[in-house]
């Protein structure tokens, strides 16, 4: 794989995001794929903010360790990321507004350029980042031209002007490199373009996975990094019948996605940790009283307010326990971008299959790294309702013979009627109830309809919620869930290289436990690095809990707030692994 | 045409003699009187003897969390703008853990009619002191006299710019029946709040207490319930111990009015599939 490391960093309110933005979308329409992270802090303005794209020649799942040109707004820029340099990599500094330091000894070339100035003379100091992505077209010998259909889209209703001062600034940044300096790191050999080629967040996929699973109310409270997800319903709902609401707060916003499946709506919530946390109560309400509801968990560090910028895995066990009481419910972890998209659609027709709550758990890396893909598994989505009554079967039954909650179903699943629907007038209720949803504490109903409820998940069929990459004989295993399996890819693969043969066993499904499936994939395994992105190691004691496997995890852990590195996982492998084996 | 034994279910489990059978006698007969079909109608409730009015209701029910029946009952509506919605809750529910989504509800202004049934008690639990329990009021909790000041549901709403405010009495059925029945026909969210005895853990505001000082609007010719500034001093002037329409703005446009993009037909008739240009479009913004 032929790839190049791209970073652009300096204060918050510097326009970091606008200038990582449009080299990576310039870069994607070119025909690359990008994969792009973004650092942020939790404040307007000031502190250090960088945004990171790889680019290569195939599909990306990681922002990669490593950086060959990295454009430093301030010394900071230079300070904080010089350890992602590689020998030979190039750093661009604002010679305009400061003297650059940098140690000498790792061949790194430190190449002052006056951005601001240059920027001035284009029309004025706010393009210092047009003239560095021009600098960095030279570094990378791409073509000015290149980057025009990018500059119109992002500027051209501000203006002709505008878009050509943007383009003067691109071009003279460009120039200058052209002149005073003749380091070139090409860029790669362009990918033959496929069709339906991409650029796309997890956060958007989500969105659109839900708008094109038949969703048509979000309820929802704004949180990073969650948020995302709303902006990109708000405007879209609309347009197809739908409707978007800020509720007051997380509470508001789950118990309004309830009301409305109730009604008979597919709506759902899309939160972060905190959020998320609010939410356990009526988590319960939906699970006792057999509403589908759909909840997206953005993650991001905890416990309490945590790193608000920052990602983590580490809501994994509350998705899967939280909540006062006993419910059923289903946590899809999706990997990809794509699976973004699809298991978001279909998490309303298991919502609606198994009527209970499906929370669809990803994080901040994979939510907010827009990437590029090769297209959305748009044909797969299906909207299938479950089991509702019909009209017509209700018209046979006299009043109060329909059994709402009739525990005497063999899958524990009871038709639904909706509001609406003559003769079928029964309570969704959180207390306890009875067949026709009476409250009742009569302890052979409690015990029938706790079976009942429980019977619902144990017909559970679904994908097998694991997939395993790479030779199915491997005695080394990689394990992970959600947004790693990219990195662990990688790691996989780089493990090959070096000889050792690794399968890489990842979760793409949390609850119901795909025990089974995971038993499977660890048979003949001696030894299985559990990577995952908190503290504690939660997914390897949900794989205790439900496989004996005590004797073979190793845990790979981190948490200081940034996403897992390839060099990370390869470091702990090298330690779990027996060292014989690399070479 | 629908008539009271359509909207009654099994045997209501409130204390005899508690003011919450009346208010279910009242939005049974103003259900009736407009017409209304028992499948046309969705109560949501929070928890405590309120709550229990969704299943006493013969309507759909949905018995929600404490405090929690307003924002589930303005998805419902707006899921479904051809059904009912009413949301059902008491004073310690919709004024103590629900009181920020009962503010909220106002300024969004879903239609939908909000009883509350308001005995100053929290009287599930078995006593215990209320946010509209009075200064004074001595409760398991407040042995001593409750020292907070008590919320003011009617001054509140009408601070806030509630399109529609009422206050009923259990003791007088007649009247609260037509006060729901404007609350419902009324486009957008309306309060009627309820002074509803409670027998057991309450000897202070009585049935007999409200007999004797409970001052009808409704029967003042001189009243303007159009005038919110007047509301709030007839309110504050009567120390809240009033009934009847206290204020209504018919102008006032209600969220699915003035919200962008809300569809005609209800949200949940709608088709939900995307068609293959849709996508085509959507994907579009992708590359």
């Amino acid at each position: 794989m032929q790839e190049i490391g791209w970073k652009v960093g300096g204060k918050q309110g510097e326009g970091i995001d606008s200038t990582g933005d449009i080299f990576a979308i310039a870069l994607h329409r070119m025909g690359y794929y990008t994969f792009t992270y973004r650092h942020f802090m939790s404040l307007i303005k000031g502190g250090h903010t960088n945004y990171k794209i790889r680019a290569a020649n195939q599909v990306l799942r990681h922002h990669g360790d490593f950086v060959s040109v990295l454009i430093a707004f301030d010394q900071t820029t230079i300070d904080v990321n010089w350890p992602e340099m590689v020998d030979g990599g190039v750093v661009l500094y604002d010679q305009s507004s400061f003297q650059a330091a940098a140690p000498s000894d790792r061949g790194v070339h430190l190449f002052g350029i006056p951005l601001t100035e240059l920027a001035k003379g284009a029309g004025g100091a706010i393009m210092k980042n047009m003239v560095a992505i021009g600098a960095t077209a030279a570094i990378l010998q791409l073509q000015p031209d290149a980057f025009l259909p990018v500059v119109q889209d992002k500027f051209a209703k501000k203006g002709q002007d505008v878009v050509d001062s943007n383009m003067r600034a691109l071009r003279a940044g460009y120039a200058y490199y052209a002149q005073h300096y003749d380091v070139s790191l090409p860029a790669p050999d362009l990918p033959k373009k496929t069709a339906d080629h991409l650029y796309i967040s997890g956060n958007q996929a989500t969105g659109f996975g839900a708008l094109a699973g038949g969703c048509r109310l979000l309820a929802a409270y704004p949180i990073t990094p969650a948020t995302e997800i709303m902006y990109w319903v708000i405007e879209h709902f609309p347009k197809h019948g739908g409707l978007v609401l800020q509720a007051e707060d997380e509470i508001a916003a789950i118990n309004m996605a309830i009301g409305a499946n109730f009604a008979g709506v597919r709506a759902m919530t899309s939160t972060s940790g905190p959020g998320f946390s609010l939410m356990m109560e009526a988590l319960g309400l939906a699970g006792m009283s057999e509403t589908p509801v759909v909840i997206v968990d953005v993650q991001r560090s905890g416990p309490s307010t945590g790193l608000p910028t920052k990602t983590e895995q580490s809501d994994l066990q509350e998705a899967v326990y939280g909540t006062h009481g006993e419910i059923e419910r289903i946590v899809l972890t999706p990997r990809t971008v794509e699976e973004c998209f699809y298991y978001t659609a279909e998490a309303f027709n298991l919502a609606e299959r198994y009527q209970c709550p499906v929370i669809v758990l990803t994080d901040l890396y994979l939510g907010m790294s827009a990437q590029s893909v090769d297209g959305l598994p748009t044909e797969r989505v299906t909207i299938e309702r479950g089991k509702l009554i019909s009209d017509d079967a209700l018209a046979q039954m006299g009043r109060f013979a329909y059994q709402r909650y009739d525990a005497s179903l063999a899958d524990g699943v009871s038709p639904r009627a909706l509001p609406g629907q003559k003769n079928a007038r029964y309570v969704a209720l959180g207390n306890e109830h009875n067949g026709v949803g009476l409250e009742v504490e009569d302890q052979q109903t409690r015990v029938d309809q706790v079976a009942k409820r429980a019977r619902k998940l144990a017909n559970f069929t679904h994908e097998s919620g694991v997939s395993v990459d790479g030779r199915a004989d491997a005695e080394f295993a990689l394990v992970g869930f959600g947004s790693t399996w990219g990195v662990l890819e990688e790691a996989r693969a780089s493990l090959e290289v070096h000889g050792l043969i690794v399968k890489h066993i990842h979760f793409s499904r949390v609850a119901p436990f795909p025990a089974s499936a995971l038993e499977a994939a660890l048979r003949g395994v001696q030894r299985a690095l559990v990577v995952e992105l908190n503290s504690t190691g939660q997914l390897a004691q949900l794989m205790q809990q439900h496989v004996n496997c005590h004797g073979v995890l190793a845990n790979c852990l981190k948490y200081n707030g940034d996403p897992m590195s390839l060099k990370e996982i390869l470091t702990r492998a090298h330690e779990v692994f027996p060292a014989g084996v690399l070479n | 045409m629908s008539t009271i034994q359509d909207f009654q279910t099994e045997r209501a489990t409130w204390c005899p003699g508690c003011g919450d059978f009346g208010v279910l006698n009242a939005m049974q007969k103003a259900a009736v009187n407009l017409g209304l079909e028992p499948e046309q109608v969705v109560i949501v409730s929070g928890i405590g003897c309120s709550g229990k009015m969704s299943q006493h209701f013969g309507g759909y029910g949905l018995h929600s969390l404490h405090g929690r029946s307003l924002p589930t009952a303005q998805a419902v509506k707006l899921a479904n703008r051809s059904l009912t919605v009413l949301a059902a809750g008491g004073d310690g529910d919709g004024y103590g853990i629900g009181m920020g989504h009962f503010i909220h509800a106002i300024r969004r202004n879903v239609d939908i009619t909000y009883v509350v049934m308001d005995n100053h008690i929290y009287g599930l639990t078995t006593g215990q002191a209320s946010p509209t329990s009075d200064v004074g009021s001595r409760t398991k909790t407040s042995p001593h006299g409750s020292v907070e000041e008590p919320i003011v549901p009617l001054q509140l709403a009408l601070a806030q710019n509630c399109g529609f405010v009422a206050q009923g009495f259990s003791g007088n059925i007649k009247q609260l029946t037509s006060l729901i029945e404007r609350a419902i026909l009324h486009r957008g969210f309306s309060l009627v709040n309820v002074f509803s005895p409670c027998v057991t853990f309450n000897k202070v505001q009585t049935y007999e207490f409200y007999k004797r000082h409970l001052v009808n609007l409704d029967d003042d010719p001189d009243y303007n319930p159009n005038d919110r500034i007047t509301a709030l001093h007839r309110v504050a002037k009567a120390q809240n111990i009033v009934t009847g329409l206290i204020y209504e703005d018919p102008e006032r446009a209600s969220f699915d009015q003035t919200v962008y993009g809300y569809p005609d037909t209800p949200i949940a008739a709608n088709n939900w599939v995307l068609s293959r240009e849709d996508t085509a479009e959507i994907l579009a913004t992708f590359r």
